[in-house]
């Protein structure tokens, strides 16, 4: 039986940015991507995500799979090739998945308060406090995986693309706050499976300067 | 001594998860209750992220949030599994496990905390999220099927703290009539030996969550 394998998405989000480097760390890209738009969502999306009603959402032969953390661990579990995204032991798994719902719990909401307002010290004093976190997480290492790229990494560097608005509005600089974490994010970038996931640096800015604009005279 | 210790509070639903994980997999653990006014340190030294409770300890390894603990027990009992052994199917249980934290618990906490105008536009919240899992049960005695698993531990909360909801607020968001699979899976989930066991106890509950529901509704300032 031949796999059908349809990727709903949008090309600036940074959760369907997660699925598709994981696919591309399997090395599996016979896929479809149907880009969305949540203002006019397709009636497949509204099928196959009822419930939220947004993407990602990974259609694995007429099944669907939602919330990116949830689809990357499936993906992990399906395709058993290339190096495994979780570690096989328990504690190191629960370490990972810890870090990865914070990221989850944390930065897109902080992030938000930076972008979307004007310039709220105390949000952004949030916002570095939770990358210097993430930072000392990371330490010396490669990878917050170790050695091999893994699940944590996959969640945050998909925000990648998100470092540059948040130092324009947040009016703060990356590389001075937290180096080590920005010298890691270049070598994530640096990967074939990240590299030809990360949407254009300047159109990705513009779109959100759009989205900003928009959501402010309202 | 023990092997596995566990930081909890004696109500919260996100701890009781983990009890019932445990005691389904007949994993011999030490209890300890926090008191969430007056944290102990060595609750802030072992969660200084979050400084939150649940909190487990296994041979000195240390792993909080609720979900990633049983995600960790999970993986590391393997007796009386929790989660289904197919890809699918796994990431479906995740999904309505992600689902109860994310949107149904806050969704009821809404109508619980609430009263007026605020209380009637949470309600049809609530409700639809409700109508969301119910459809999950179509078929299945429980979430897992035949067997609990980690979507009913996970949304379990509910078969023990929606009747002290209903006693303090006068409102039943699980009404038989427009739910039976969850006003059946309610039933069935609380006859579980495991379940009954380890219920807090309900007077308890009332007292302590009509004082949380008091301490909101005083809280309100008028917009």
């Amino acid at each position: 039986m031949a796999e059908e394998l349809i990727l709903l998405n949008i090309w600036a989000s940074p959760f369907g940015m997660r699925v598709r480097i994981a696919l591309a760390e399997k090395g599996v890209d016979g896929y479809e991507t149907r880009e969305e738009n949540l203002q006019n969502m397709s009636p497949l999306l509204l099928q196959m995500n009822p419930v939220h009603k947004k993407i990602p959402v990974l259609i694995h032969n007429g099944r669907p799979v939602c919330e990116s953390l949830i689809i990357v661990q499936y993906i992990d579990e399906v395709w058993k090739r290339g190096s495994p995204l979780l570690p096989s032991d328990p504690y190191r798994r629960a370490h990972a998945r810890f870090w990865a719902d914070y990221v989850d719990k944390k930065l897109y909401s902080l992030g938000k308060l930076i972008w979307l307002t004007t310039g709220e010290a105390a949000a952004k004093e949030e916002l570095i406090g939770c990358f210097k976190l993430l930072e000392g997480e990371l330490g010396d290492k490669t990878y917050f995986g170790g050695d091999s790229f893994g699940f944590v990494d996959v969640s945050l560097i998909s925000f990648y693309r998100w470092f540059n608005v948040f130092e324009h509005f947040g009016n703060f600089s990356m590389v001075v706050e937290c180096p080590k974490l920005v010298a890691w994010a270049h070598r994530c970038a640096e990967r074939e499976s990240v590299s030809k996931c990360l949407p254009n640096e300047q159109e990705f800015f513009d779109f959100v300067v759009e989205l900003r604009k928009k959501a402010m005279t309202k | 001594m023990s092997e596995v210790k566990l930081f909890r509070t004696w109500s919260s639903p996100y701890a009781l998860r983990i009890v019932w994980a445990l005691e389904l997999k007949g994993i011999d653990y030490e209890t300890i209750f926090e008191d969430l006014s007056n944290k102990s340190q060595l609750l802030l030294q072992y969660n200084p992220v979050h400084k939150k409770v649940p909190v487990l300890v296994h041979n000195g390894k240390v792993i909080s949030e609720s979900l990633v603990i049983i995600e960790y027990i999970e993986d590391t009992w393997k007796d009386t599994p929790l989660l289904p052994e197919d890809p699918y199917e796994r990431a479906t249980a995740r999904f309505w496990a992600k689902f109860n934290d994310d949107k149904l618990l806050p969704s009821i906490w809404q109508v619980f905390v609430t009263q007026g105008k605020e209380q009637e536009e949470a309600i049809p919240v609530a409700t639809e999220n409700l109508s969301f899992i119910e459809e999950d049960l179509k078929g299945k005695k429980f979430f897992g099927g035949q067997t609990i698993g980690l979507v009913d531990i996970t949304i379990g909360w509910m078969a023990n703290l929606i009747s002290v909801f209903i006693e303090i607020t006068g409102i039943n968001l699980i009404d038989a009539d427009k739910f039976p699979l969850l006003f059946g899976w309610m039933q069935n989930f609380s006859d579980v030996p495991v379940i009954k066991e380890s219920w807090p106890p309900h007077d308890k509950l009332v007292i302590k969550f009509r004082a949380i529901r008091e301490s909101y509704l005083s809280a309100d300032v008028p917009k």
